[in-house]
């Protein structure tokens, strides 16, 4: 089949199912709305697979080099001479795997949330949401063109808007919705000029068209958008920062992350969708879209390595000391999506080009799996205790099996413990970093054995611990809510081993990125180590040493030798890495970094409520401002500024 | 004479409805119902007549000329005074003066007809008084309350202060060129302080009756006084009309200065975003909100008319047209509320969506394409405006203007959430939308939803438009 068939269907079955949950949903559709939302899904879900699998077995390797297709191209508008405002489908290596990744995960996230949400009084409403999202995240992927990205964009806030704020009469969830629409749009403030920049410069919108005529030898545009800089700074440089603000929002990228702590007031499978695996990422996959313009200019790849790298560290940090499991998940996304970017920017350092690429992409392929099976397994045990605070959970394995299960392999996935999938995807970003900057690689080695730490803190904390005083009276959630948790675990095993270098690539061709055993060797210690404090603080509460101590009597001394450095341990992370580094860290974020945005409100604010004197009410006074400003703007223009 | 009823085809049948009108209500006791029946389908006829023919022409030595832009931004008024009618309707027909307002209402339009098909700078003054003065009447078409008294009395002083000046200047061009003709004018105007001094007097003129800051004074106290169909009217259809009127002039006569208006406009157009978003945050009359939130997106629009190129005229005439469908769709569901329950604050559309989710929907698509929210018709519109102001490579304005789309997501956006996110005890009760304020309402979203998905619209006034 050609992909212009069907490739359109698969944006649009979702859409079809919002328009039609929204319109009938409440009457006709209330109880059966999950069922006809998923359906629709599942039709997406089989069309982008066979879609992948055309495009990467079939016919989308041409001499041996994947090439991009067009497979669908409406024009919406001929702009001025030779620059149209297109719709359409395109095909290529990153783009078919996003399809995968954001049909598979909707998906789950669908079927889950037929047993989450059931019961709830907006059910229907819920699924066109989450069908209006999904469409826009489709959207997006499958973009062929700057403006149309820039359209779902926006969509895709929106509709995640809706879904963060739908617990309406929280009023957490609506600040938290309107924060993270309004943090984005500042950032998008940066994407909207920096589009403005490009296609001013190159004359397109286009994808091709545009990386074509910048990277192009000798090119003229390159020449004008090098040569001409504004404080200093050349306009390219200026258009990729812009464009990469806007994806920093996105993305919640220090300092512009602030809104998606937060946003875990939405329910929970939403968060495994949008915060997790999809939404997020789009900032990931617009540097990707644009990467052969970024690898012209080395000072913006560099900028984006800091950005990432400080962010997965930063946030890394702050995961250790939360305590709603949700909000340490979010951090968690943060810090993943720090080493995505970091690993898209830091072969500016280096030779490292096309590796940066794949590393980046595959994380992103393999973390969407086990970070929504995190957030989907965080969901099952909020649905099944009812509330989000660590302190209140532990020796929940008993209880939920199959949860803890799929938990721990999710949590062995982000860890980075091999055979799981996290692990293949950051040994290649490691590596990468390896080879271009030695600091970034430190600090990324550092960030996972964090990772490691307060991923197993989490996991002890809620399945260990204590013993649970919860009574088993309605059980784990019924198969509707397993099963997803069961197919992501598997996933999470099983796709670190795709050779994923082989697919997608930036040149097209596929990359042999080649790890030797030994180089492993450093960052499965650290996730080890990781582990093992975790475990020594948290699996159980702190008195077992003792009696330990007093049972086994012969060992006595050595245990208790054990037990200073636990003492040591705990003194180290309690003492100078909670209050000396994550306390400050928290605080700056709290109060500094939103601090700064409050002001802003209220400066705002403040300013317009001093110019209401303007507004007297009394004619004489318009008058005189009115002939004043004649007087002024003559005066200005005729002696001063002619 | 063919010509003359060709060319004046929308004036004259203006003119004979003026009259229909006039007669019918000397002559004969028609019920309400009944005139508004009459009233709106004539001026359905005129739209519909406005869209045969597309002549290009001048009369009487030049005085008047036409071309298919001029005539189609005729027929966008005629749209907007349709939209209006309609949505007037359940207010006027409980009023005693039904025709009489039909007849100021239609006088207005006539001065716009002329003022945007002039030739020379008297003319565009009898057209622009002509579309001020019956204004004033409209204002004061609440006739027990005083408040709209007052607003008319604000409007009349203030607008024949800015008369007063606007004459002024035209006679300080006519000493400096010795003439007044468009055409002969641009040859004759030169960069220095006299007509510099004379063309500030003329932008102020314009400034004032688009509400540009520091010239829009008298914008909320009228807004506010003025009966909601008036208040739409003023910030619609009487703004869109001097806008294409002053793009043309700025484009022709003074092309000369084309450098000094372009610094002028850098200037006023920030100040008008910037004012006008402030005012507007902190309105809660949500009547006030839509009127100081209309200042700001003039501001909005001068930012596109600085880019003076071909994309810059069809950013504008497009942008109108949007603004048409997004403001009125915005003043029909509050004009509907305001009639029915008197209730105008924000914080009356609490839980909105609860009691009337039809009204919701339009309400939140209007505020959309007003914050130009993708994929509402808004968005294009601001963003071909930005687009043609980036043209001039002026990013400090371009910046700020983006940045105050951002102030104004949040106002916008202020008001979706108290529709569907607050809660309220006492919510607005549900509301039966009479016949054709729902057409108006059907109308306004066809318009954000088509104008803004089809291409077809921006590419014929594209090719319509021309630049400096």
């Amino acid at each position: 089949m050609e992909y212009s068939n069907y490739i359109a269907l698969i944006p649009l079955l979702p859409l079809a199912g919002f328009v039609l949950l929204g319109l009938f949903g409440k009457k006709t559709f209330a109880k059966s709305a999950g069922i006809v939302g998923t359906l629709f899904l599942f039709i997406s879900t089989i069309l982008a697979f066979y879609t992948a699998y055309q495009y990467f077995f079939v016919n989308g390797k041409v001499n041996g080099v994947y090439q991009p297709v067009t497979a669908l191209q409406y024009t919406w508008l001929q702009f001025s001479l030779g620059m149209s405002i297109d719709m359409g489908a395109l095909l290529d290596p990153a783009s078919v795997m996003m399809l995968v990744v954001v049909t598979f995960v909707s998906l789950m996230v669908h079927v889950f949330s037929l047993g989450y949400m059931k019961g709830e009084e907006r059910f229907a409403t819920y699924y066109a949401f989450l069908g209006l999202f999904t469409f826009s995240m489709l959207g997006l992927v499958l973009s062929t063109n700057i403006f149309q990205i820039y359209i779902f964009w926006e969509l895709v806030g929106v509709s995640s808007f809706l879904l963060i704020g739908f617990y309406y009469d929280r009023p957490a969830a609506v600040a938290a919705a309107k924060k993270a629409f309004i943090v984005t749009r500042f950032a998008d403030l940066g994407f909207l000029i920096g589009i403005l920049i490009l296609a001013f410069y190159s004359g397109t919108l286009d994808f091709g068209t545009m990386i074509q005529r910048i990277t192009g030898t000798n090119s003229p545009v390159l020449a004008q958008m090098t040569g001409y800089g504004v404080v200093g700074i050349p306009v390219l440089s200026w258009a990729l920062t812009l464009v990469f603000i806007g994806g920093a929002g996105k993305s919640a990228m220090f300092p512009l992350h602030i809104w998606l702590p937060d946003a875990m007031e939405g329910p929970t499978p939403v968060s495994a969708l949008i915060h997790a695996a999809t939404m997020v990422v789009a900032g990931v996959y617009l540097v990707a879209r644009l990467y052969p313009i970024y690898l012209i200019d080395v000072s913006v790849l560099k900028l984006i390595t800091w950005v990432g790298a400080i962010s997965a560290f930063l946030a890394a940090i702050i995961a250790c000391t939360q305590t709603d499991i949700k909000r340490v998940l979010a951090y968690s996304t943060i810090s993943q999506i720090g080493y995505m970017l970091f690993a898209l920017g830091v072969p500016a350092y280096g030779e490292a080009v096309n590796t940066g690429y794949t590393a980046s992409l595959f994380h992103l392929f393999t973390h969407a799996f086990f970070k929504s099976l995190l957030f989907l397994g965080a969901g099952a045990v909020i649905h099944f205790i009812h509330t989000n605070e660590m302190g209140n959970m532990g020796g929940l394995r008993k209880f939920m099996p199959i949860t803890h299960a799929t938990f721990l392999i999710a949590c062995l996935a982000i860890a980075g413990i091999p055979p799981l999938a996290g692990f293949f995807s950051k040994e290649e970003i490691l590596i990468t970093a390896w080879q271009s900057n030695k600091l970034i690689y430190y600090i990324a080695l550092i960030t996972s054995g964090i990772t490691a730490f307060y991923m197993f803190r989490l996991y002890f904390s809620i399945f260990y611990n204590k013993t649970s005083t919860h009574s088993d009276h309605h059980g784990e959630g019924n198969l509707n809510m397993k099963l997803p948790l069961l197919v992501l675990a598997a996933a999470a095993i099983v796709v670190g081993f795709i050779p994923f270098t082989h697919f997608v690539a930036a040149n097209g061709k596929g990359e042999e990125i080649t790890i030797s055993a030994s180089f492993s060797i450093a960052p499965i210690a650290m996730a080890l180590a990781g582990i093992s404090l975790a475990f020594v603080l948290y699996f159980n509460e702190n008195d077992q040493p003792q009696k330990l101590a007093t049972a086994i009597g012969g060992l006595y001394r050595a245990i208790r030798q054990k037990f200073y450095f636990d003492e040591l341990y705990l003194f180290i992370t309690k003492k100078i890495i909670f209050n000396g580094i994550a306390k400050p860290a928290a605080w700056f974020d709290k109060n500094i970094v939103d601090g700064f945005m409050n002001k802003l409100g209220w400066a705002t604010t403040g300013i317009s409520e001093r110019i209401k004197a303007l507004q007297s009410g009394s004619i004489q006074s318009y008058t005189l401002y009115f002939f004043g400003g004649i007087i002024a703007l003559a005066a200005v223009f005729i002696y001063l500024w002619t | 004479m063919i010509d003359f009823l060709l060319l004046m085809k929308q004036e004259l049948i203006i003119t004979v409805i003026i009259f229909t009108l006039l007669l019918l209500k000397i002559g004969t006791e028609m019920s309400n119902t009944a005139i508004l029946n009459l009233a709106n389908g004539l001026l359905l006829f005129n739209l519909a007549a406005g869209f045969m023919g597309n002549q290009a022409g001048m009369l009487f030595d030049g005085m008047f000329f036409t071309n298919p832009l001029i005539v189609l931004q005729k027929n966008i008024l005629s749209l907007g005074t349709l939209i209006v009618s309609l949505q007037s309707s359940s207010w006027l027909k409980k009023h005693e003066h039904v025709p009489e307002f039909y007849i100021l209402l239609l006088s207005n339009l006539l001065g716009m007809f002329f003022m945007i098909s002039t030739g020379n700078l008297l003319m565009f003054y009898v057209g622009l008084e002509l579309s001020s003065i019956p204004l004033a009447a409209m204002a004061n078409f609440d006739l027990g309350k005083r408040k709209s008294s007052e607003a008319a009395m604000k409007f009349i002083v203030s607008s024949a202060f800015a008369s007063g000046l606007l004459l002024f200047g035209i006679s300080l061009v006519y000493g400096a060129t010795g003439t007044l003709t468009f055409s002969e004018l641009a040859s004759h105007i030169t960069g220095g302080p006299l007509p510099v001094f004379a063309f500030v007097l003329l932008l102020a003129g314009f400034a004032f009756k688009i509400s540009v800051v520091p010239f829009h004074l008298w914008t909320a106290d009228v807004y506010e006084g003025a009966p909601v169909a008036v208040t739409s009217w003023l910030s619609v259809i009487s703004k869109g009309s001097v806008l294409f009127v002053f793009v043309s002039v700025l484009y022709t006569v003074f092309k000369p200065m084309a450098g000094t208006w372009y610094n002028m406009l850098f200037v006023l157009s920030m100040l008008t975003i910037l004012i006008g978003n402030l005012f507007a945050i902190r309105q809660n009359n949500i009547k006030r909100f839509l009127a100081f939130s209309s200042i700001a997106q003039i501001g909005f629009i001068l930012v596109g008319i600085t880019g003076s190129s071909q994309l810059a005229t069809a950013s504008v005439v497009y942008f109108v047209l949007i603004y048409v469908f997004s403001n009125l769709a915005a003043f029909g569901v509050v004009a509907l509320v305001s009639s029915v329950t008197g209730r105008e604050q924000v914080s009356d559309y609490k839980g909105f969506y609860k009691t009337n989710p039809v009204l919701s929907w339009v309400l939140t698509i209007a505020l959309f394409s007003l914050a130009g929210v993708p994929p509402t018709a808004g968005f294009f519109g601001k963003f071909f405006l930005l687009m043609s102001g980036a043209g001039k490579g002026n990013y400090v304005l371009i910046t700020v203007a983006a940045l105050n789309m951002i102030i104004s997501f949040y106002y916008y956006l202020r008001i979706v959430k108290a529709i569907f996110m607050d809660a309220n005890e006492h919510p607005i009760e549900h509301l039966a939308i009479p016949a054709y304020p729902k057409l108006a309402m059907f109308i306004c979203v066809a318009g954000i939803i088509i104008t803004g998905l089809t291409g077809y619209i921006y590419d014929y006034i594209h090719s319509l438009s021309f630049g400096l």
